[in-house]
Protein backbone atom coordinates (compact mmCIF):
# COMPACT_ATOMS: atom_id res chain seq x y z
CA UNK A 1 0.00 0.00 0.00
CA UNK A 2 3.18 2.37 0.58
CA UNK A 3 5.64 2.01 -2.27
CA UNK A 4 7.94 4.44 -1.30
CA UNK A 5 7.21 4.78 2.48
CA UNK A 6 9.82 8.16 2.64
CA UNK A 7 7.72 10.00 0.42
CA UNK A 8 4.00 8.65 0.66
CA UNK A 9 4.30 8.50 4.20
CA UNK A 10 5.10 12.11 4.81
CA UNK A 11 2.24 13.53 2.35
CA UNK A 12 -0.43 11.14 4.26
CA UNK A 13 0.80 11.87 7.83
CA UNK A 14 0.70 15.29 6.58
CA UNK A 15 -2.81 15.40 5.28
CA UNK A 16 -4.25 13.52 8.51
CA UNK A 17 -2.94 16.49 10.77
CA UNK A 18 -4.50 19.16 8.90
CA UNK A 19 -7.79 17.11 8.78
CA UNK A 20 -7.40 16.79 12.08
CA UNK A 21 -6.80 20.17 13.13
CA UNK A 22 -9.29 21.33 11.00
CA UNK A 23 -11.98 18.90 11.78
CA UNK A 24 -10.97 20.33 15.68
CA UNK A 25 -11.40 23.95 14.49
CA UNK A 26 -15.28 23.36 12.86
CA UNK A 27 -15.90 21.58 16.64
CA UNK A 28 -14.63 25.43 18.46
CA UNK A 29 -16.36 27.19 15.57
CA UNK A 30 -19.59 25.37 16.65
CA UNK A 31 -18.97 26.07 20.21
CA UNK A 32 -18.00 29.78 19.52
CA UNK A 33 -21.13 30.40 17.42
CA UNK A 34 -22.98 28.83 20.30
CA UNK A 35 -21.27 31.51 22.71
CA UNK A 36 -21.37 34.55 20.90
CA UNK A 37 -25.11 34.20 18.84
CA UNK A 38 -27.75 36.12 20.28
CA UNK A 39 -30.78 33.77 19.56
CA UNK A 40 -31.80 30.61 19.32
CA UNK A 41 -31.99 29.95 15.67
CA UNK A 42 -28.85 31.33 14.88
CA UNK A 43 -27.18 29.06 17.68
CA UNK A 44 -28.73 26.22 15.92
CA UNK A 45 -27.75 27.41 12.63
CA UNK A 46 -23.88 27.48 13.89
CA UNK A 47 -24.34 24.11 16.07
CA UNK A 48 -25.80 21.87 13.48
CA UNK A 49 -23.64 22.38 10.06
CA UNK A 50 -19.98 22.74 11.44
CA UNK A 51 -20.61 19.57 12.73
CA UNK A 52 -21.02 17.53 9.84
CA UNK A 53 -18.06 18.75 7.95
CA UNK A 54 -15.92 17.96 10.96
CA UNK A 55 -17.28 14.65 11.46
CA UNK A 56 -16.18 14.09 7.79
CA UNK A 57 -12.68 15.40 8.42
CA UNK A 58 -12.22 13.30 11.08
CA UNK A 59 -13.15 10.05 9.25
CA UNK A 60 -11.12 10.68 6.12
CA UNK A 61 -8.16 11.13 8.46
CA UNK A 62 -9.23 7.71 9.80
CA UNK A 63 -9.03 6.18 6.73
CA UNK A 64 -6.27 8.03 5.16
CA UNK A 65 -4.19 6.56 8.14
CA UNK A 66 -5.58 2.83 8.49
CA UNK A 67 -4.46 2.54 4.33
CA UNK A 68 -7.02 0.00 3.84
CA UNK A 69 -9.73 -0.04 1.54
CA UNK A 70 -12.24 -2.21 3.59
CA UNK A 71 -12.75 1.24 5.92
CA UNK A 72 -13.94 3.69 3.45
CA UNK A 73 -17.84 2.38 3.11
CA UNK A 74 -17.51 1.80 7.07
CA UNK A 75 -16.86 5.46 7.63
CA UNK A 76 -19.29 6.52 4.77
CA UNK A 77 -21.92 4.55 6.59
CA UNK A 78 -21.03 6.45 9.72
CA UNK A 79 -21.18 9.82 7.80
CA UNK A 80 -24.10 9.61 5.73
CA UNK A 81 -26.12 8.46 9.00
CA UNK A 82 -24.54 11.47 10.69
CA UNK A 83 -25.80 13.33 8.01
CA UNK A 84 -29.26 11.77 8.31
CA UNK A 85 -29.52 12.40 11.65
CA UNK A 86 -28.19 16.17 12.28
CA UNK A 87 -30.82 18.09 9.68
CA UNK A 88 -33.88 16.16 11.01
CA UNK A 89 -33.09 16.58 15.17
CA UNK A 90 -32.29 20.81 14.02
CA UNK A 91 -35.54 20.77 11.99
CA UNK A 92 -37.23 18.92 15.31
CA UNK A 93 -35.45 22.00 17.63
CA UNK A 94 -36.31 24.83 15.57
CA UNK A 95 -39.79 23.81 14.93
CA UNK A 96 -40.43 23.85 18.85
CA UNK A 97 -38.69 27.10 19.14
CA UNK A 98 -41.12 28.77 16.40
CA UNK A 99 -43.78 27.26 18.21
CA UNK A 100 -43.05 28.23 21.51
CA UNK A 101 -41.94 31.65 20.77
CA UNK A 102 -38.23 31.20 21.59
CA UNK A 103 -36.71 33.28 18.27
CA UNK A 104 -36.97 36.89 18.41
CA UNK A 105 -39.50 38.40 15.88
CA UNK A 106 -37.63 41.70 15.57
CA UNK A 107 -34.77 40.45 13.54
CA UNK A 108 -36.58 38.54 11.13
CA UNK A 109 -37.07 40.53 7.88
CA UNK A 110 -40.14 37.74 6.56
CA UNK A 111 -41.96 35.70 8.75
CA UNK A 112 -43.61 33.62 6.11
CA UNK A 113 -44.48 30.53 8.53
CA UNK A 114 -46.71 32.47 10.56
CA UNK A 115 -49.76 32.27 8.19
CA UNK A 116 -49.24 28.67 8.00
CA UNK A 117 -49.22 28.43 11.81
CA UNK A 118 -51.99 30.82 11.89
CA UNK A 119 -54.40 29.06 9.52
CA UNK A 120 -53.33 25.98 11.18
CA UNK A 121 -54.67 26.94 14.59
CA UNK A 122 -57.42 27.82 12.95
CA UNK A 123 -59.00 24.73 11.26
CA UNK A 124 -58.57 22.49 14.43
CA UNK A 125 -58.92 22.44 17.84
CA UNK A 126 -56.37 24.47 19.85
CA UNK A 127 -53.50 22.10 21.09
CA UNK A 128 -54.53 19.59 18.68
CA UNK A 129 -51.93 20.90 16.19
CA UNK A 130 -48.22 19.38 15.79
CA UNK B 1 4.59 15.32 15.11
CA UNK B 2 2.34 13.08 15.87
CA UNK B 3 2.27 14.45 20.07
CA UNK B 4 2.39 17.86 18.30
CA UNK B 5 -1.23 17.30 16.72
CA UNK B 6 -2.46 15.32 19.99
CA UNK B 7 -1.12 18.63 21.76
CA UNK B 8 -3.15 21.25 19.40
CA UNK B 9 -6.71 18.92 18.78
CA UNK B 10 -6.56 18.20 22.51
CA UNK B 11 -6.29 22.64 23.35
CA UNK B 12 -8.88 22.92 20.34
CA UNK B 13 -11.10 20.52 21.63
CA UNK B 14 -10.91 21.41 25.04
CA UNK B 15 -12.04 25.08 24.08
CA UNK B 16 -14.69 23.74 22.17
CA UNK B 17 -15.79 21.88 25.22
CA UNK B 18 -15.69 24.47 27.84
CA UNK B 19 -17.92 27.36 25.56
CA UNK B 20 -20.44 24.70 25.02
CA UNK B 21 -20.56 23.59 28.67
CA UNK B 22 -20.74 27.62 29.64
CA UNK B 23 -23.60 27.36 27.68
CA UNK B 24 -25.91 24.86 29.27
CA UNK B 25 -24.98 26.30 32.45
CA UNK B 26 -26.39 30.10 31.01
CA UNK B 27 -28.57 29.19 28.06
CA UNK B 28 -31.79 30.87 28.62
CA UNK B 29 -34.04 28.45 27.54
CA UNK B 30 -34.50 24.39 27.53
CA UNK B 31 -33.54 24.26 23.89
CA UNK B 32 -30.00 26.20 24.19
CA UNK B 33 -29.36 23.60 26.43
CA UNK B 34 -30.24 20.93 24.29
CA UNK B 35 -28.22 22.20 21.73
CA UNK B 36 -25.23 23.03 23.71
CA UNK B 37 -25.34 19.24 24.82
CA UNK B 38 -25.50 18.15 21.36
CA UNK B 39 -22.65 19.93 20.35
CA UNK B 40 -20.61 18.17 23.05
CA UNK B 41 -21.56 15.51 22.23
CA UNK B 42 -20.22 15.90 18.93
CA UNK B 43 -17.09 17.24 20.34
CA UNK B 44 -17.07 14.10 22.00
CA UNK B 45 -17.13 12.01 19.00
CA UNK B 46 -14.21 14.30 17.29
CA UNK B 47 -12.18 13.23 20.22
CA UNK B 48 -12.65 9.35 19.74
CA UNK B 49 -12.42 9.87 16.05
CA UNK B 50 -9.03 11.48 16.59
CA UNK B 51 -7.32 8.62 19.06
CA UNK B 52 -8.96 6.36 16.22
CA UNK B 53 -6.85 8.00 13.74
CA UNK B 54 -3.46 8.58 15.55
CA UNK B 55 -3.46 5.13 17.41
CA UNK B 56 -4.65 3.27 14.20
CA UNK B 57 -7.28 1.00 15.68
CA UNK B 58 -11.26 0.85 14.86
CA UNK B 59 -12.35 0.00 18.24
CA UNK B 60 -14.59 3.70 19.08
CA UNK B 61 -16.47 3.46 15.38
CA UNK B 62 -19.42 1.54 16.59
CA UNK B 63 -19.41 3.84 19.46
CA UNK B 64 -19.39 7.29 16.85
CA UNK B 65 -22.10 5.87 15.33
CA UNK B 66 -23.82 5.19 18.67
CA UNK B 67 -23.41 8.72 19.80
CA UNK B 68 -25.07 10.25 16.49
CA UNK B 69 -28.04 7.66 17.27
CA UNK B 70 -28.62 8.95 21.29
CA UNK B 71 -27.84 12.91 20.02
CA UNK B 72 -30.41 12.29 17.63
CA UNK B 73 -33.14 10.15 20.09
CA UNK B 74 -32.25 12.96 22.96
CA UNK B 75 -32.78 16.31 20.39
CA UNK B 76 -36.40 15.13 19.03
CA UNK B 77 -37.56 13.63 22.32
CA UNK B 78 -36.79 17.40 24.32
CA UNK B 79 -37.76 18.95 21.52
CA UNK B 80 -41.31 17.19 21.18
CA UNK B 81 -41.59 17.08 24.93
CA UNK B 82 -41.18 21.40 24.80
CA UNK B 83 -43.44 21.59 22.03
CA UNK B 84 -46.44 19.70 24.43
CA UNK B 85 -46.63 22.14 27.27
CA UNK B 86 -46.03 25.44 25.64
CA UNK B 87 -48.57 27.24 27.48
CA UNK B 88 -46.40 26.87 30.81
CA UNK B 89 -43.04 27.94 29.13
CA UNK B 90 -43.32 31.32 27.60
CA UNK B 91 -40.33 32.92 28.68
CA UNK B 92 -37.58 33.53 25.75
Amino acid sequence: MSPDPTGVDVVIDAVTAVFLVVGALMSLGAAIGLLRFPDLMSRMHAATKPQVLGLFLMLAAIGLQMRTWWVWPVLLVAWIFQLLTAPVSAHMVGRSAYRTKHGHREMLTKDELEAVVQRAAAGQEPGNDR
Amino acid sequence: MKETILVVTAVILSLAAAGAIVRIAIGPSLLDRVLASDVLLAILGAALAIDMAMNRHLNNLMLLVALAVIGFIGSVTVARFVAERREQNNES
